[in-house]
């Protein structure tokens, strides 16, 4: 894992020599001040070190949007991403495990064929015309939710239970289209484990104790079939954080991923970029390690480290 | 002490498999009394381990079932579910081949026979687990080890793990599917010196099923063989086992060496060709394929398993043999 | 017969069996229409959207006007049909979700087949690289190639076919593994052919299947991310895609205006020809691996 990280850094140093000869059709005395200035006119290594040295300081550059260090920005936007990306995540996991059982234990019914078939264009949607189509439907057709931002301006003064209320409005609708957009996924595996885990002989052996059906399914079937679930889920974060940066940007949600759309269009803001794609990246790596534990905690014949 | 436990008639298992309905059992009648140790042996794919999951009600759903399995006096065949769950474990209990998949791989072994315990009886958790660690120790494995998890154990001390399960509800019958199968020689004696001991302890009625004769010498008093999914001789075992008069029984016997000399493990001298499909079963006798005493009436006309003297048997060669 | 006359006729029947049984499995066959139209649709575009119509300065009809007899789908902001945006789109959404494929299965299937074949330390190192993509986050190193990289289609199907082709490598690896300890593969080799042709003659044509079942699906997903890159504005500003639609869409405030015949039907495009692509790759799977048949 470290071996991974290492080489992610390597390839960011990259990045600012080559945006600079784009840049090099501005003009070329400001080119050499600015060469000057972020260092780049010396031997590649050193700059790695430096680059290095700087991202262990917190110092990720000054952001050509915003014009102001990148970290700074970075960390402002920080809360409202975790927020989204949390409730999102538990929700999906927890409907998603949920319908897949359920699905699994009622094999071949209607509900089964229906939640699959849910499932099925849930996942070929983009989530961010989801998301649109939500905002349509509910925001401005209905008008019962807020279509856009965090909170409402002008309740600043307002009381922190009135500001919760409001928050949790805003938060609805982004959290919904990440949820309905992750679900499926979620919603499918647990389906196919739960499956495969009521054929095992352990489960026959269950029966044959005289165990009620639900229990069997609550105390046996369930936590094996949760073990490739985890697995899987780790491998699905790239697709969380797709979802939760473009979700964000039809919602203006002021977290991480409309930063990354404000970067992308306002320049491009090749500073902010590189912070944020190693903001992603860290943030994937560690996620798959805490899989990798849980997975370990959950699974008894995995040696503990 | 001679009450008949389990009472078998006339039962017929079928699956269906692709639109097809082929029986695994095909028409069997037994009789368990209790403190009997019945074998039933067969090669595999005869219906034995079929039977073995009808008497609990364990079939899958794609099984029909016909016919009469009694316990004591519950019929289980059409039992209701409720009926059906009391009766397991409390009244019939199962050691299942393969204890490996047998266990839940994520529990640990203490826990999941606690849970058999409380299943059934109306006692505290910490009597449960006591109860475990007795069990434990009568077979021979370390009360400490209630917490550790099936892969940690080597496959004989799972299978004890998995009798001290069967008998965590003290039940009068105990039915053991190939108890021994996968595990090394020398462990196999052990583990059938235990089943035969367990049964003069705690007069148990054993049921076991192989396919593998030499484990029959050691533990049982009967011994009915099977084939094609119906009895095809059954006797005493000391009689089966050294005089076998049907053909089947006696490659059966043939094939086997002695549990506990391994020098006499050599090439068995098996049967040319497989047991028949059930969904195509030969006409007439359904060994004459394979048997090599067949002769005229045994491609048309299937033997009823009749009595000659002192056992049973299915097959025209003993009949003819009888009344000469 | 001769040896390879002999291998065609089985691969011929092989192969008609499986369309056979694609045929009737239903999620395939309406896969493959939805597939059909959409495919039809791109290819006479042009003829039934002429260019003329999308002209930027010479627009027929007024700005965002909702839908009516004379444009189905309503206009955009400039006065352009909708229709004829969504058809000329499904030009451009379904060639770079080829193209982006075609590098993303060539990529993954020598990584897949070399890693496999030769195993040892080149196993390792392929393996490693490949994990290490995995685990990148596509979205985010997409965004970073493409402002990179610049702003053209092609640009954005490599940046698709980059990010995708590890889980190609994987699968077909892992098919590799499993073929390789084959016996007609030793005995090949025992016979003296060289790697070459070991790959050639029995690698490939029974790998092949398991590459075209994933291609498939990998489609949808490059559908998908075509759509998503467009949205947020890497891609082509020249050209029309059903992503770049909904981009533009999304400018105008298209959804606080409740001009929703703008937004629905690119996006249900998109999830039809995605559908299309994953039924259709279901019933592959279904037909290679007989377990998961219906019974």
């Amino acid at each position: 894992m470290l071996v991974l990280n290492f080489f992610l850094f390597r390839i960011l140093p990259g990045d600012p020599e080559r945006t600079l000869t784009r840049l090099q059709r501005v003009s070329p005395s400001t080119i050499d001040e600015v060469k000057k200035e972020l260092g780049l006119d010396r031997p590649l290594p050193i700059q790695f070190f430096d680059y290095l040295g700087d991202t262990a300081r917190g110092e990720l550059g000054v952001s050509y949007v915003f014009s102001r260090p990148v970290s700074e920005v970075i960390a402002d936007a920080l809360w409202p991403t975790i927020m989204l990306v949390g409730v999102a995540t538990v929700g999906a996991t927890v409907i998603g495990t949920l319908i897949g059982i359920w699905g699994a234990w009622r094999r071949g019914s209607a509900i089964d064929t229906a939640s699959l078939g849910f499932g099925l264009v849930t996942y070929a949607m983009p989530e961010f015309w989801l998301g649109m189509l939500l905002i349509l439907g509910f925001a401005v057709a209905l008008d019962w939710f807020p279509t856009s931002f965090m909170s409402t301006p002008g309740l600043t003064d307002a009381t922190a239970g009135v500001h919760l209320v409001d928050t949790l409005e805003h938060l609805f609708l982004p959290a919904l289209t990440l949820v309905l957009a992750l679900l499926g996924e979620y919603a499918l595996i647990m389906r196919s484990s739960v499956i495969e885990a009521m054929n095992e002989d352990y489960v026959t052996t269950a029966r044959a104790k005289g165990m009620r059906e639900a229990l069997v399914l609550r105390r046996h079937v369930v936590p094996n079939a949760l073990l490739p679930v985890v697995t899987l889920a780790a491998l699905n974060l790239g697709f969380i954080v797709s979802g939760e940066i473009t979700v964000e940007t039809v919602f203006s949600w002021p977290g991480l991923g409309q930063l990354t759309f404000r970067a992308i269009n306002g320049g491009p803001d090749y500073p902010l970029l590189q912070g944020l794609f190693l903001l992603f990246s860290v943030a994937v790596i560690f996620a798959n390690l805490v899989a990798d534990l849980l997975l370990g905690l959950l699974d008894p014949r995995i040696g503990r480290v | 002490m001679n009450g008949t436990l389990l009472e078998i008639k006339n039962l017929r298992v079928f699956y269906e498999v692709r639109g097809v309905k082929a029986p695994a059992v095909d028409g069997v009648d037994l009789l368990l009394r209790t403190g009997d140790a019945l074998g039933l042996a067969g090669e595999s794919g005869c219906g034995k381990s079929t039977l073995a999951l009808a008497c609990l009600g364990l079939l899958p759903r794609n099984a029909t079932v016909e016919g009469s399995v009694r316990f004591k006096d519950m019929e289980v065949v059409s039992a209701k579910p409720g009926r059906l769950r009391a009766l397991r474990w409390a009244g019939i209990s199962m050691v299942f081949q393969g204890a490996m998949s047998a266990f839940n791989p994520v529990k640990r072994v203490g826990d999941q026979v606690v849970e058999a315990i409380l299943l059934h009886e109306d006692v505290s958790r910490s009597e449960a687990r006591s109860r475990m660690r007795e069990l434990f120790e009568r077979v021979g494995i370390a009360p400490r080890r209630a917490g550790d998890y099936p892969h940690e154990f080597s496959g004989g001390m799972r299978q004890r793990v998995m009798i001290a399960m069967a008998l965590a509800c003290n039940p009068p019958l105990v039915i053991a599917d190939e108890p021994t199968t996968a595990l090394d020689v020398m462990i196999q004696a052990q583990i059938l010196n235990l089943l035969a001991e367990l049964r003069e302890e705690r007069n148990i009625a054993l049921l076991v099923i192989t396919h593998d004769l030499s484990v029959l010498a050691q533990v049982a008093d009967q011994v009915a063989i099977m084939y094609a999914g119906r009895i095809v001789e059954e006797g005493s075992a000391s009689e089966i086992l050294t005089t076998p008069r049907h053909p089947y029984s006696r490659s059966l016997v043939g094939a086997f060496p002695v549990v506990g000399d391994p020098a006499s493990r050599g090439v068995p001298t098996g049967l040319p060709g497989d047991p028949p499909d059930p969904a195509a079963r030969p006409p007439g006798c359904a060994f004459h394929p394979r048997c090599p005493n067949a002769f005229e009436p045994c491609d048309r006309i299937d033997p009823a398993l009749e009595r000659h003297g002192s056992h049973l048997a299915a097959c025209h060669l003993v009949a003819r043999e009888a009344e000469s | 017969m001769s040896a390879r006359a002999v291998r065609r006729t089985r691969r011929i029947q092989a192969f008609r069996s499986s369309a056979g049984l694609f045929v009737r499995n239903r999620m395939g066959i309406t896969g493959l229409a939805i597939l059909i139209v959409f495919v039809l649709m791109a290819l006479f575009a042009d003829v039934l959207a002429p260019e003329a119509r999308l002209s930027v300065t010479n627009a027929p009809g007024a700005p965002l006007q909702p839908p009516s007899a004379r444009f189905w789908l309503g206009t955009d902001e400039l006065g352009r049909s909708v229709l004829d945006l969504v058809i000329q789109g499904s030009q451009i959404s379904l060639l770079v979700g080829f193209l982006a494929t075609a590098i993303s299965m060539l990529i993954g299937a020598l990584v897949g087949i070399v890693a496999g074949y030769f195993g040892g330390w080149v196993d390792v190192i392929l393996m490693r690289f490949t994990d290490w993509f995995l685990v990148i986050p596509f979205l985010p190193l997409a965004i970073v190639l493409a402002a990179i990289l610049g702003r053209s289609l092609f640009v954005i199907a490599l940046v698709i076919g980059v990010t995708t082709w590890p889980g190609t490598a994987r699968v077909v690896r892992a098919q590799v593994l499993t073929l390789k300890e084959r016996p007609y593969v030793e005995r090949a080799r025992a016979l003296g052919a060289g790697d070459r042709q070991i790959i050639g003659r029995h690698i490939l044509p029974n790998v092949f299947p398991l590459i075209f079942a994933n291609t498939i699906l990998v489609v949808a997903v490059a559908i998908l991310t075509e759509a998503t890159l467009s949205f947020l504005g890497l891609g082509d500003p020249f050209s029309v895609s059903w992503g770049s639609i909904l981009e533009s869409a999304f400018a105008e405030g298209a959804i606080s205006l409740g001009a929703w015949w703008y937004l629905v039907p690119p996006g249900l495009c998109i999830v039809l020809v995605v559908l299309g692509f994953t039924m259709c790759g279901y019933a592959f799977d279904e037909i290679l691996d007989p377990r998961l048949r219906k019974r």
